[in-house]
């Protein structure tokens, strides 16, 4: 009789255990995004700084149109100023953005939840940053890639499909082994 | 410089009087749609909250979000497609009810299975213990009992 209720007893209770314990292997703010795979959010954001090495890229003032970028790899990097992970791989963002600039893609900064003025004044704090800076009034792009905080990047591919998403602070070389497979044929000659 | 102030006084006036005149204008319609953007914004989870929902939560993503909601609903879609454009973008994960389908299944089926195994192990032993006779211990295996017997 005791055998038996120790048996029901553990039948119950490890299964439980289990459950638990691959529970406490999870992080709990990790959202496995549904976007890698698909085609990336249409958006048009207005550049408020340009990159430092902009010479005939976009000035303070003009749209940066998704369509536009059309056959080249993106990088969409989201931050604020007041994001302290964000210091931690501005210059990474700002190197590999510059080595690639002439190989077909495009890095872009997408404030978020911050003022433009802000911004300025940290990528001026930083040191300055290669690639342009934009605005996004009312987060309606960040909601469209489904941003759950910064800094979070997207890499998307010539196709116009998301081809990577990181969550927390990129290095230089995450970035370079995402972006190297998916160059633009030509770039890739 | 009169003239300034004069129009100074009448533009804080102006301002000062909106929220009144646009509480004025509050239509039934607008309450109607209120109500449903409240239902939808209540069982859409704020990504950068723990647990709360995008009605629940002040914060600025929540209040897009909302926002979103209630343009979605204005222009005619039904509480479902709004939810769909969420889960386009957040996964499953965004909605505070999870749909009953695959492993989703057992959150609600879990809990009954777990009632109706608690019931089933407490009604048999009530019916044990109302079954022994009078004067029996009501602990099975009473130490002192164990040692008489």
């Amino acid at each position: 009789m005791n055998w038996r209720r120790a048996a029901i007893a553990t039948g119950f209770a490890i299964p439980l255990v289990a459950l638990f314990s691959y529970g406490m292997t999870r992080d709990p703010r990790e959202i496995p995004s549904p976007l890698p795979g698909r085609a990336a959010p249409d958006f048009a954001l207005e550049v408020f700084r340009a990159g430092d090495d902009a010479r005939d890229g976009p000035s303070p003032g003009d749209t940066i149109k998704f369509a536009d970028l059309r056959g080249k790899v993106v990088v969409v990097n989201f931050w604020a100023s007041w994001c302290l992970a964000c210091r931690d791989e501005h210059e990474a963002l700002s190197r590999v953005a510059r080595a690639y600039a002439d190989r077909g893609v495009q890095f872009l900064g997408v404030l978020y939840s911050d003022r433009p003025a802000s911004g300025m004044a940290w990528i001026s704090d930083m040191g300055g940053q290669s690639y342009p800076s934009v605005r996004d009034p009312g987060s309606r792009t960040a909601i469209e890639f489904g941003l759950y905080g910064v800094p979070e990047t997207f890499i998307i591919g010539t196709d116009g499909r998301v081809s990577y998403k990181h969550i927390g602070p990129v290095t230089e070389q995450l970035l370079i082994e995402k972006i190297e497979p998916i160059l633009p044929p030509v770039a890739a000659q | 410089m009169r003239a300034a102030f004069a129009l100074l006084v009448v533009a804080v006036l102006a301002l000062a009087v909106t929220p009144f005149a646009s509480a004025a204008q509050s239509t039934p319609s607008d309450t109607v749609l209120e109500a449903r953007v409240r239902a939808v914004a209540s069982e859409l989870r704020c990504p950068v909250c723990q647990g709360e929902s995008i009605q629940d939560s002040p914060s600025a993503l929540a209040q897009e979000m909302r926002t979103i909601v209630r343009e979605q609903l204005a222009a005619g879609k039904s509480p479902d497609d709004v939810k769909r454009y969420f889960t386009d973008k957040y996964g499953e994960w965004i909605l505070l009810r999870p749909r009953a389908v695959g492993w989703n299944v057992l959150v609600y089926v879990l809990p009954v299975i777990a009632l109706l195994v608690g019931a089933a192990v407490v009604m048999r032993a009530t019916r044990r213990w109302a079954a022994q006779p009078q004067g029996a211990p009501a602990v099975p295996g009473d130490p002192e009992k164990a040692q008489t017997g």
